[in-house]
């Protein structure tokens, strides 16, 4: 068995990428989902505030990703549910498995990466404590509360200020529980501001910065925390332990990319964003393999991933309909200085870059009036001012073809932010 | 009437009962939790020692080397995860290296066999990542890893195959002697034993001084431990000690017959029998610890954290014997009690035997088959059974690759799973990175469906651990008053 293009996730950015690969003119397409329906995670966000860039209109998760599944079923592009890619091999064999077909192997052209990511655990944030029920990652919360119809709890304590978890301060707050505090390790909420306003500020929900969770209490069932603050290494400070009671801790407290299958074929990462290094057509160091999304990097917003996927779609199919020919490729590296963590694309071939390139990227503390400009060979091609920059919201800076024209055999791309 | 009451179903009370459902008795296993394998057995170093370190002449050293001799076969006909990984102890000082020579003269009395003193180069060759500081080391081939959820289970399951009894959620309250041998009350009413077995892990003294002229005592010595993600498999491939030297008793970094790296325990002694919470200090504790013995452990690859209690006696050596008339102590089950848990068994057994000279069963069932795991079959074999149950075909755990499949056979079997956890330590569902993130409402629903209860009722490890506690849109009545 073989297909042109196998997209790994019906999510946002799967479908995304689906439908502009299909308007490409690629027609052989699978898309592999591993849950009972397309959509992803949106299905479970039925809060509104998705689609304000790309429709110009608010939308719930849900109806989001209608409008995207709606595009699907309208190519007809052939897609599998509850269909797990059990492994993937550097020669683009993917092996999928379900109920119905069982194990087999089939063949690639070219694939997309859209498996999303997970919530970082309690586990992997070493809070000490007991280990009883009542503690959840506000993402399983939300599919208890908005998919299954289950409250998890009812005197709550949220650790991280990620969006998701703001998103259940409310969503748990109306669905009548208690919630009591959210403590946030950093400075600095991890979430956008506006849902800083809307989830806490209008339920009179505190946010304490600089603090964390030093001891879960209760041997069966959550019946307590412990809340600390912290200096600035991130350690608690003796002396400023609070408790409060509780039956339900949850955190958001960061994602994680899904990258087990692209690591198993050989897809180098960047260990700043846990997602794979790609280039200008959002192609991992496999060829032939493209990512977008939340497994490329951790977006605050699903338009942004739909747009992003949108053009890993586009790249793979010309790949597919160029004869998957491997081009000379001659990349130079975006370099970036002044607080910027990482970018997306990591690394830029000026010749393959359509009308317009996008680049994302994040700085990593709180920063205000701010310049961001781009340079070209030591030339500024472009700036903006920002009065707040933060690490929870995601900055872009964009291209066009002809400043790329314009600084032909173009050495050094570089993204700077400095003060006004 | 019963004939043999045994008190705890952790890995030695599995043992005694597997052991002794070789003889026509009823035997009937009680324990307070809702699951086999709940207390000490399911957080420890899951680990069999070669049996060099048990002080010669102690009965620790004899089982420990019986029970590590006995347990490949037994993991071969029981069918549970078991691998010879062999074990080094490391020399960290030129000035240890007596201390070194001493452990290896006690294993070679103890009869462990093949070990050897290798150098620095040799273990370099074994172990890339181990310290610089590391100068020798005590290689023994025989030492291993095992599932200490999957041993208990077998143990357990091949016991009621012959007829054994579990009671769960069963918590003895008194222990009266009778005519004719013992009246146990216990929360779930009266039972009537000839014999009783005390296998009550950090509970042992209680019921031994309730009934004994002598008086033991038991500390719970907390470990605590981190556990890596497969990420991290191959930084070692050994179980890797330390020289008891002057960081103290030191950790361990070991791989798990799963591919995870395990490092701890702490040796932290707690008054709280069920004090099995995690401290900062102890996870910090085993990083810094285990930093002696590695270089460059990944701690950024954990996925969880844990504790488990020791049941130390004072006199640091099993209580296996009949301690009052019919009373059968199977106490201070500490470190190595996983790896001589097929030995204390076996020694119960024969001590109860060579008392009561029970008849032996014709039909002894020696052999139990474990949840199957498709993964280990080929394509084909896999897609017979899909076809055959589509259930195999269904991933539920993703990080851990876990069909419905499985975690239906770890509900429907006698024995099976009634909790999240229960269902975890059957089949590692929700055992791997995203720790139950995502599989966690979806193995409540099949639960659920199975043992026909409500969504509500389903709990983490037993009754007062609900995992969700009403429907949406009702209304808390706090909430309400306030409003």
């Amino acid at each position: 068995m073989k297909h042109d293009l196998i997209i790994l996730g019906g999510g946002p950015a799967g479908l995304a990428a689906a439908i502009t690969a299909y308007d490409a003119g690629l027609r052989d397409i699978l898309i592999v989902e591993r849950d009972k329906e397309l959509g992803g995670i949106l299905n479970q966000c039925i809060h509104s505030g998705f689609g304000l860039h790309t429709f110009k209109e608010e939308l719930t998760g849900p109806e989001y990703a209608a409008r995207f599944i709606a595009g699907v079923k309208e190519r007809k592009i052939p897609y599998v549910l509850n269909t797990m890619a059990l492994h993937v091999s550097p020669e683009k064999e993917v092996t999928l498995m379900n109920r119905t077909d069982g194990v087999q192997t089939v063949k690639a052209e070219a694939i997309v990466l859209a498996m999303g990511c997970r919530e970082r655990s309690r586990g992997a944030l070493n809070i000490p404590g007991y280990r009883p029920a009542g503690i959840y990652s506000a993402g399983t919360a939300q599919r208890l509360v908005n998919i299954e119809g289950f409250m998890p709890g009812r005197e709550v304590v949220i650790l991280g200020s990620g969006d998701i978890g703001l998103i259940m301060a409310r969503r748990m707050t109306l669905e009548g529980a208690k919630v009591k505090v959210v403590a946030e390790l950093m400075p600095y909420s991890g979430g956008l501001k506006r849902n800083i306003v809307q989830c806490l500020d209008d339920f009179g929900i505190p946010l304490k910065l600089s603090h964390t969770v030093v001891d879960i209490r209760g041997q069966k069932r959550v019946e307590g925390v412990t809340i600390a603050a912290v200096d600035e290494h991130n350690k608690p400070i003796p002396g400023t332990e609070e408790e409060y009671d509780c039956d339900t801790l949850l955190l958001s407290c960061g994602l994680i990319p899904e990258n087990e299958l692209s690591r198993e074929m050989g897809v180098s990462i960047n260990p700043v964003t846990s997602g794979p290094v790609v280039n200008e057509s959002l192609e991992t160091s496999v060829p032939g393999v493209f990512a977008a999304g939340n497994v490329l990097h951790v977006h605050d917003l699903v338009d942004f991933v739909s747009e992003e996927a949108g053009a890993a779609g586009r790249a793979a199919a010309e790949y597919v309909l160029a004869g998957s020919v491997d081009a000379e490729r001659n990349e130079i590296p975006v370099k970036f200085e002044g607080g910027v963590r990482y970018t997306v694309p990591a690394k830029i071939d000026p010749k393959f870059v359509k009308e317009a390139i996008t680049i994302r990227f994040r700085v990593g503390a709180v920063m205000k009036n701010r310049i961001v400009s781009v340079w070209m060979d030591g030339e500024q091609v472009s700036k903006k001012r920002r009065q707040i920059m933060a690490p929870g919201e995601m900055e872009e800076v964009k291209l066009t073809r002809e400043q790329f024209d314009a600084h032909p055999d173009l050495k050094e791309l570089l993204i700077r932010v400095e003060e006004v | 009437m019963v004939d043999v009451v045994i008190i705890g179903a952790g890995v030695s009370g599995c043992a005694a009962a597997r052991w002794l459902s070789r003889y026509r008795i009823n035997v009937l296993v009680l324990d307070k939790e809702e699951d086999v394998c709940c207390g000490t057995s399911k957080a420890n170093s899951a680990i069999v020692h070669a049996g060099f370190d048990a002080k010669n002449g102690t009965l620790m050293a004899e089982l420990n080397v019986r029970g590590s001799e006995m347990m490949e076969q037994l993991s071969v006909d029981l069918d549970f995860a078991y691998k010879r990984c062999g074990s080094l102890v490391l020399c960290l000082d030129e000035n240890d290296r007596d201390k070194l020579n001493a452990l290896y003269e006690n294993g070679v009395k103890n009869g462990v066999k093949d070990l050897r003193i290798i150098e620095r180069e040799e273990l370099v060759g074994m172990e890339p990542n181990v310290s610089d500081n590391a100068v020798a080391a005590l290689w023994a081939p025989t030492g291993a890893i095992v599932c200490p959820f999957g041993m208990t289970l077998a143990f357990a399951e091949n016991a009621a195959a012959n007829g054994v009894q579990f009671r769960f959620d069963t918590e003895v309250k008194k222990l009266e002697r009778t005519e004719k041998g013992w009246k146990i009350e216990t929360n779930q009413g009266t039972i009537e034993a000839k014999a009783v077995v005390n296998a009550a892990g950090v509970y042992a003294d209680l019921f031994h001084n309730e009934v004994c002229e002598d008086k033991i005592h038991i500390t719970p010595r907390r470990g605590d431990y981190l556990l890596l993600d497969h990420t991290a498999s191959g930084f070692v491939t050994h179980t890797v000690f330390q020289l008891p030297g002057k960081f103290g008793k030191g950790v361990l970094v070991t791989p798990t017959v799963h591919d995870n790296i395990l490092a701890g325990p702490t040796a932290i002694d707690v008054e709280n029998r069920e004090g099995t919470n995690t401290t900062a200090e102890g996870l910090a504790d085993v990083m810094k610890k285990a930093g002696f013995s590695v270089k460059n452990l990944p701690t950024r690859q954990t996925i969880t954290s844990f504790a488990g209690l020791r049941a130390h006696e004072d006199g640091h050596e099993f209580i296996i014997r009949e301690s009052a008339e019919d009373f059968f102590d199977c106490a201070g089950i500490e470190s190595p009690g996983l790896s001589s848990a097929p030995a204390i068994g076996e020694r119960v057994a024969s001590l109860m035997q060579a008392k009561y000279g029970w008849e032996e069963k014709k039909d002894f069932i020696d052999k139990r088959k474990g949840i199957l795991d498709p993964k280990t079959l080929s394509r084909e074999e896999w897609n017979k059974l899909i076809e055959k149950e589509p259930a195999y075909g269904q991933i539920i755990c993703r990080c851990e690759s876990v069909t419905e499949g499985e975690i239906l056979d770890a509900i429907r079997r006698p024995l099976g799973a009634k909790s999240l956890d229960g269902v975890k330590r059957r089949t590692r569902a929700g055992m791997g990175r995203c720790q139950a993130g995502f599989c966690s409402p979806r193995v409540m629903e099949i639960l659920s469906r199975e043992r026909k209860v409500p969504l509500s009722s389903i709990t983490k490890n037993g009754k007062g651990s609900e995992l969700i506690v009403g429907v949406a849109k009702d209304v808390y009545e706090e909430v309400r008053h306030e409003a």
